[in-house]
């Protein structure tokens, strides 16, 4: 099952590191990593998506724990929680019948276009990684470059994730 | 007052309580060399290959319980260290290595003898470290201390670029250290405890399966007083020896790939399994699918994640084996808890009848000296009282068979990584820390070649260790797998041109001897061991093709032994 690790860890250099050789030393998969320090400095907050059995994921999360430089976990997958992600897609747009669809298509999807030349569009979009994944089918061909971000969640309600 | 980091390194040692630092130098490390010889409370031990240093230290810390402290430079001196690193990290083995780094500004350069050695040790320590700024040297190295030597223990490096050796700054001794990201939890839940014992309490058909973590722990009397209380027998994997006395009639011996009879089928029958401060290890538990199929089990350890990894257990506690056991046996005596005695005496019954088997039974010849032999007439000789180090491969096996250890911390071998070339250094570590005990080295004739430069090292210091060289000529273990598992194929483990060890020990300065008739093996151990101030290398011609019986081969359960 696909499962949502956040994690608290002290800001200091090679601490993703950790994480990721933890993970291929173990022979973990990681579908996404994403870091980057909280409003105090002194700790970074990584989302992780994996995935694996029941069993593997209680050892992916003790063996996370075990890491000296993890502060405090939770596997958001537990409980009801918000995911999202940043798309940011550059797509061919020429043709002013083209140039429409694409604006259209971002409008439905509630994206931006964040970037215009003549010839393409760069279009933002967040959401989930099943809505950014039916924005980019429905774009369908003349995609130039996609960019991902990976999946950021947080916990629905007061909970939270600090210390 | 100023110090440079290097005089804090040496200061904070001393104030640490750092007796013994085992190390060697070179460009990056000499400012901390420099400190150390203008001062005398602190030896520093020069051994002749940084692998050796670890491991020196490795056996210095399992015998004491301190954690072992090694200092070399950077580049090779730190990948050398890394093997001594892996071992004592699989051991859960407290250490602080403190390797020497290029100058700050230099790292990433592919400078001289420069690696990413934070980089390279990072899976194989409980943390690492880089200190980048003076400052942060002293309370870095408590930090080191702190996590090396609580919790489940393990190694830590800290890497120290030569700049901040050099630097000046104001040193306190950091008396305490507080870290919100590490909490080692000590305490087990008093609940599951309770649970725990009354499970034992009714249990027919109970074991007590034990590891490092008893000996870790210093519980191998509250281990010892728990098993009396109940009358349940006791089995050790190779890193618990010692943690219950090998003499008492409730031992059932070492269980697993080449655990006894007794043992296994105890496993392998019980209702109830206690795993206490042990892991689960796969030459323990052989086809994990057939591990006590009929057990509930009870697992004791520090270690969450060492938790259901391998088997499922029904009753997890998670603290520190000694407080947890002292929380088990205050529940007995309160809640009046005792053994089913009908059950228990059914259950010896049983299991007398399978130490019958004697499956450790070997027969002395008037020709060739059978291995077995002359570890049991060392462990009669020094009356079980010896420290004991061991290489890796057959005979580290039959040490672990017939030394019989009453007291913990008298085994010291490399059970996870298995490690050759350790017994000797970690012999060297132990001989410091207990100047005047009787050392023995069990060794055979291809591990004592990977770290043989040492017993330069043993004249220097003049270490009076015995090396007892299990010589048949072959890398034994790896023969006695081609020989049951690839038709005698004896693929490169055949040793044509073995040294002659008398002259070499000579050489560096010690005594030799080569025993090649079984009637002088009681002599000369007797003769070695009275030499109290000698380094003797006591050379065994042994019998070629011996095995290790019993043995539990690969991906079969423990109830399906090859007995001799």
């Amino acid at each position: 099952m696909r499962h949502i690790i956040s994690i608290l860890m002290e800001n200091e250099a090679g601490a993703l590191s950790r994480v990721a050789g933890l993970f291929s030393a173990r022979g973990y998969n990681i579908e996404s990593l994403t870091v980057a320090a909280t409003e105090d400095a002194s700790l970074s907050r990584m989302t992780l998506v994996t995935r694996g059995s029941d069993e593997i994921i209680e050892q992916i999360t003790k063996q996370l724990n075990k890491l000296i430089d993890v502060v405090k976990l939770i596997d958001l997958t537990e409980g009801v929680h918000i995911e999202r992600e940043l798309l940011l897609i550059k797509v061919k747009a020429k043709g002013e019948e083209r140039r429409n669809e694409v604006k259209r298509l971002t409008d439905i999807f509630r994206g931006h276009v964040i970037d215009v030349t003549d010839a393409s569009y760069t279009v933002e979009l967040t959401g989930t990684g099943e809505k950014l994944d039916a924005f980019i089918s429905t774009l369908g061909k003349d995609i130039l470059e996609t960019v991902r971000s990976g999946a950021s969640g947080i916990a629905r309600g007061d909970k939270a994730l600090h210390i | 007052m100023e110090l440079s980091g290097a005089e804090i390194i040496v200061r904070f040692l001393e104030d640490e309580g750092v007796e013994h630092l085992f190390g060697y130098p070179g460009g990056a490390v000499l400012h901390i060399y420099d400190a150390l010889y203008r001062q005398d409370k602190v030896q520093h031990i020069l051994v002749r290959h940084e692998q050796a240093a670890t491991h020196a230290a490795d056996g210095y810390a399992r015998s004491t319980g301190k954690p072992g402290v090694v200092l070399v430079t950077s580049g090779p001196g730190a990948t050398n260290a890394v093997t001594g690193i892996a071992t004592a990290y699989m051991d859960s083995i407290p250490m602080v290595v403190i390797t020497g780094q290029v100058p700050t500004s230099l790292i990433g350069n592919d400078a001289f003898q420069e690696v990413d050695s934070v980089g390279i040790t990072r899976p194989c320590v409980k943390h690492n470290f880089l200190v980048k700024d003076v400052a942060d040297l002293a309370e870095t190295l408590k930090k080191a201390f702190y996590i090396a030597s609580t919790g489940r223990p393990g190694p830590v490096v800290v890497d120290v670029p030569k700049d901040v050796t050099a630097e000046k700054t104001k040193y306190v001794y950091p008396k305490t250290v507080d870290m919100r990201s590490y909490n080692p939890v000590v305490k087990g839940h008093s609940g599951q405890i309770k649970r725990a014992a009354k499970m034992l309490a009714s249990a027919k058909r109970p074991v007590l399966y034990t590891g490092g973590g008893v000996i870790l722990d210093a519980a191998a009397k509250s281990l010892t007083e728990l098993a009396h209380l109940m009358n349940t027998p006791v089995t050790n994997t190779s890193m618990g020896l010692g943690g219950f006395p090998a003499s008492d009639k409730q031992f059932l011996g070492m269980l697993g790939m080449h655990g006894t009879y007794e043992a296994n089928m105890a496993i392998s029958r019980c209702d109830l399994l206690v795993a206490i401060g042990a892991r689960f290890d796969d030459r323990v538990t052989g086809n994990i699918a057939k591990f006590a199929p009929e057990a509930k089990i009870i697992h004791v350890d520090i270690d969450p994640a060492s938790i259901s990894k391998n088997v499922k257990v029904d009753i997890p506690i998670v603290g520190g084996v000694s407080n947890v056991l002292k929380e088990w046996i205050k529940q007995i005596k309160a809640e009046k808890l005792s053994a089913d005695n009908d059950a228990a005496a059914k259950w010896w019954t049983q299991i007398d009848e399978w130490r019958s088997k004697d499956c450790l039974k070997y027969e002395q010849g008037p020709e060739v000296i059978k291995p077995q032999y002359v570890l049991d007439t060392m462990n009669r000789i020094t009356k079980g009282d010896a420290f004991v180090t061991s290489d890796v491969g057959q005979h580290q096996m039959w040490a672990a068979q017939f030394c019989r250890f009453d007291k913990p911390r008298r085994w010291i071998n490399s059970g996870g990584l298995g490690t050759m070339g350790f017994g000797l250094p970690a012999a060297m570590g132990v001989q410091f820390a207990h100047p005047k005990a009787t050392v023995a080295c069990v060794t055979g004739e291809g591990s004592i070649q990977m770290n043989i430069q040492e017993l330069s090292t043993c004249m220097q210091y003049g270490l009076p260790i015995k090396v007892v060289c299990l010589n048949n000529g072959y890398l034994g273990m790896v023969r006695q797998w081609q020989e049951f598992f690839y038709e005698e194929r004896y693929a490169s483990s055949y040793m044509e041109s073995v040294p002659d060890f008398v002259k070499l020990a000579e050489a560096y300065g010690h005594v030799g001897m080569r025993i090649e008739n079984p009637a002088d093996v009681e002599g000369a151990l007797k003769a070695a061991f009275k030499m109290k101030e000698r380094y003797v290398f006591l050379d065994f011609v042994t019998d070629k093709t011996e095995n290790v019986y019993p043995m539990v081969p690969a991906g079969a359960g423990l109830d399906e032994m090859i007995l001799i």
